[in-house]
Formats: C-alpha cells, structure tokens, sequence
C-alpha cells in the first residue's frame, strides 16, 4: 500500500483516536500513516450494529408480548448471549434463562436486579422499563 | 486494596498500529531500549495465520493473523535479554492489589482487557473482544494512568471499570492476565533477536503439521471460502465474510492482517544486515499485503450484497489461494536467507 492509497474515510467511527496504518512512501520507505478510517471497515461495522439493534428491536417486541423478560432485551441488546451473560452475573446458565421469562423475573429481589443493572450499566429503573431502540451507529459516531 | 497511593512512573506514552506491538515497544523503552513497531513485530514473531473452526467469536470461526495475545511480549522480551513474570489472578481485588504493589515498586504492568466495557475506546468498535494490551503506569487520586496504544493520549480508568474490563467474560476472557519485565538477564543483541525471530515466524508459517496454521491454514481458508454460500446460505455467509474482513482489518494491525507491518520489519532488517534478498522479500510481503486488501474490498462488497461480481465466493477464493502461494514462497526464501545472517 502507497502512503496516498491509505483510506481516509472519516465517518467517526474512530471517535477519539485514528489509527496508525503501514505505507510505502515515493521512495518505496515504509512509513507511519494517521488513518480516520476505511469504508469497507466502515461499511461493516454499521452493518454489524445495524444488525445488533434489529434483533434488540425482536427482543423488545417478545418482552411487550409477555413472552420474555426484561432481562432478555438487555442482553441482547449489549450483544450476549445465555453463557456470556451468565458468566458475567457468575451464575448457572439455567439461572439466568429463568431470569429471561417474565414469571421468575417479576420475583426477582432487588439485589439481583441490582446485579444485571450493573452488568448493562443501566439504572433498576430502566432495567424494569425497558425502552425503544436508538441507532448504536448513531449514538456511537455522533461528536 | 491501596487506595491511598499517587504514584505515577515516569512512562512514555507512545502509539502504534497494533497494541501488544505498542505495550512492548513502551515497556522495553522503559528499559532504555528503542527499538520501532516493526522491529518488535518482527523480533516478536507476530504474524500469524490460523483458521479455527472450533473456537467461535460471534458465532463464526475465529481466523486470526497473529498468535496467541501476550506472546509477542513474552518472545521479545526474552530475545532481547529481559526475564518476564505473566500472572492470573482467580480473585478480582487481589487482582488489582497485586498491580498496586507493582506500580508501588515503580513498574509499569502491562494487561489484557476487554474493549467491550473501556468507556474511553472508540464505541463502534466496543465489541466483545477480549485481546486487547494496555500498560497501567500509575495511580493518581484514585485513577489508574492508562496507557493504551491506539489511543492518542494517555487515558484513566477508575478501579471498578479496570477491575471489570480486566475481567471481562466470553472468548479469550483475560483473567486478569497481568505482565511485566521482572528483570535483565543478558545484554541484548538485536540482530541475534531478530534471527530467532525469523526462525521461529518461519517454522510457525511453514512446518506446523495441523492444515489450520500458517500457510496451509490460508489454503484451508480458501477452501472453505469457495463453499461458503453453498453450506451457510446467503445471509449468513455474508456475516461470515464481514468478519473475516474485520479480523483482518481490526484497529491495529496496521493494514492487511499485519502484513505491512511485516513487510517494514524486513526493509529495516535489509539495512541492519546490508542484506537486499531483505529488502526484496519486503517488496513482496507488500504485495501480500496489497492481495490481502483486495480479499477484503471483494469480502466487504459480498457481506453488504453489493458484489456485481459472478460468483465471488469463487474469486475470493482465488485471491487466498494466490496469497496462499505468495506467503509460501516468502517463507520459503526467507527460511533460507536467514541462515546466511
């Protein structure tokens, strides 16, 4: 790659930082260039979040339904899954699949509760009222 | 738990493509050796092909262009002289007492976290990925001092939020895996450094009998390419093209997998060695690399539906097959043309 071919394709996705990129300059010397971005990564990663709030969207719709908890939104949300988010409230698997279903979660104490609030970095408050989808992309790109 | 301390060592913050790269790079400047991201790349072993169907990121196979995390510290370290000491701690707070005591004695640790929880990391890239290095080089009013080599400037992290990124959950969960130069054991000689490390990039690239490793591993990716659409269906073939690209091309490693990295490790070499058989393979490893780009652009055409092309799961199978061809020959060469330094 030739220090003008590197992209630099600002869509923020790097907020906060660029990134150092590997290129040959007119004499062939390779050399350090700053990157803001690249649209085939940029592309993905929108895609990949795109994707993430489609199937939050899902989750919210079967927690309204009744179908599931909570619970279920959020770690969908936050891109886990039964085992992850398991390991991260440090308990069985089965556990928290119940915790999914609305008929355990209404029992749940307030220190459980507490417990996945803190994993999804949310307030109680918003863990038992979850509310719509916004754009990650959005959120996450915007200064 | 030392709460009380303010202790910030005298740490040069510095940036680089990929951060295991910049981690070492920092800590073996800490010990009065400056040596570029490349040389520690190359010194390192860090370039890598693995296809691993059995360990799953997202649901797809994990194909990665560099070994293990942590190695490229641990071998650098070593080559250049230097005794390491890499401890997990099963328990959180002894965890983050264990690194107060370090930073007390005035040593820079270095760690592996995960991005998903670093509130200072780009958030579109706040995945659930767990191989990423920083250096904590201080405590200040209760802050730990970060640093972070894709980050511009030094950044801070609270005790609760390193304690949670430092155990972060899912694949390659770090443990709170912590690491650090312990002490010097020989003088360092960087040529005699480089030479192990072509040696062991080599065997790693060439002569690991499992078809999942080096240059096979890039032939048995290419294959496995070619049937994507066919065994997945469409749409999630398509994911699994979106990750590939982003293995590839995730923050760090500065372009095409490494392989650009690679290629400015061997021109700096060419002119430690006076050697130009070097500098020729560096041109190629270029080239390499500019295939490895063109894999991308096609997979992330496929992934956004976009391809006009006929059959490009076919073509992006050519393309590996071609780098498959490229990668064996430069490792070939460069397997014989390091005995003669």
């Amino acid at each position: 790659m030739k220090k003008q071919e590197v992209p630099q394709d600002n869509e923020n996705m790097l907020k906060g930082t660029e990134e150092i990129q590997y290129a040959t300059d007119e004499n062939g010397n390779y050399t350090q260039i700053f990157s803001k971005g690249w649209d085939i990564k940029n592309d993905i990663l929108r895609e990949a979040w795109n994707e993430v709030d489609e199937n939050a969207k899902i989750a919210l719709q079967k927690v309204i339904s009744g179908e599931k908890s909570p619970i279920y939104f959020y770690m969908i949300k936050n891109i886990m899954d039964y085992k992850l988010l398991s390991q991260y409230a440090e308990t069985f698997v089965f556990r928290v699949k119940n915790h999914c279903k609305p008929k355990f979660f209404k029992k749940l104490s307030n220190g459980k509760l507490q417990i996945y609030a803190e994993i999804f970095e949310i307030s109680i408050e918003d863990l038992i009222n979850p509310k719509t989808v916004e754009s990650s992309i959005e959120k996450h790109t915007k200064n | 738990m030392a709460d009380t301390i303010n202790n910030k060592i005298n740490f040069e913050h510095s940036m680089a493509a990929h951060c295991e790269n910049g981690v070492t790079s920092n800590l073996i400047k800490f010990q009065g050796i400056k040596l570029s991201e490349a040389m520690i790349f190359g010194i390192g072993s860090g370039i890598f092909f693995s296809y691993l169907p059995f360990i799953k990121l997202n649901g797809i196979p994990v194909i990665s262009f560099r070994p293990l995390p942590g190695t490229i510290f641990k071998r650098t370290a070593k080559r250049l002289g230097f005794k390491v000491t890499a401890k997990k701690f099963k328990n959180k707070d002894k965890g983050m007492s264990e690194l107060d005591n370090l930073l007390e004695k005035g040593i820079p640790v270095g760690m592996v976290v995960g991005v998903f929880h670093l509130d200072y990391f780009p958030p579109a890239y706040r995945f659930h990925f767990n191989a990423h290095n920083i250096v904590v080089y201080g405590k200040e009013n209760n802050e730990y001092l970060i640093s972070d080599p894709v980050m511009i400037n030094p950044e801070k992290l609270n005790y609760e939020r390193l304690k949670k990124v430092r155990y972060a959950k899912g694949t390659y969960s770090p443990g709170g895996k912590m690491y650090y130069i312990s002490e010097k054991t020989a003088e360092h000689d960087v040529k005699k450094a480089v030479i192990k490390g072509i040696k062991h990039t080599c065997s790693d690239m060439l002569t690991i009998p499992i078809p999942l490793f080096g240059v096979k591993g890039i032939k048995y990716f290419s294959k496995k390419v070619k049937n994507w659409e066919k065994n997945l269906g469409t749409k999630k073939a398509a994911l699994y093209m979106a990750q590939a690209v982003r293995m590839q091309e995730e923050i760090g490693t500065g372009g095409a997998g490494f392989r650009f990295l690679y290629a400015a490790f061997l021109q700096e070499i060419s002119i430690i060695f006076n050697n130009s058989k070097l500098a020729e393979l560096s041109k190629l490893m270029t080239e390499t690399g500019d295939k490895w780009r063109e894999f991308a652009i096609l997979a992330g055409r496929v992934s956004k539906k976009r391809s006009e092309m006929e059959e490009p799961y076919l073509k992006a199978s050519e393309i590996l097959l071609e780098i498959f061809e490229m990668e064996k020959n430069i490792f070939t060469r460069l397997n014989s043309v390091v005995k003669e330094l």
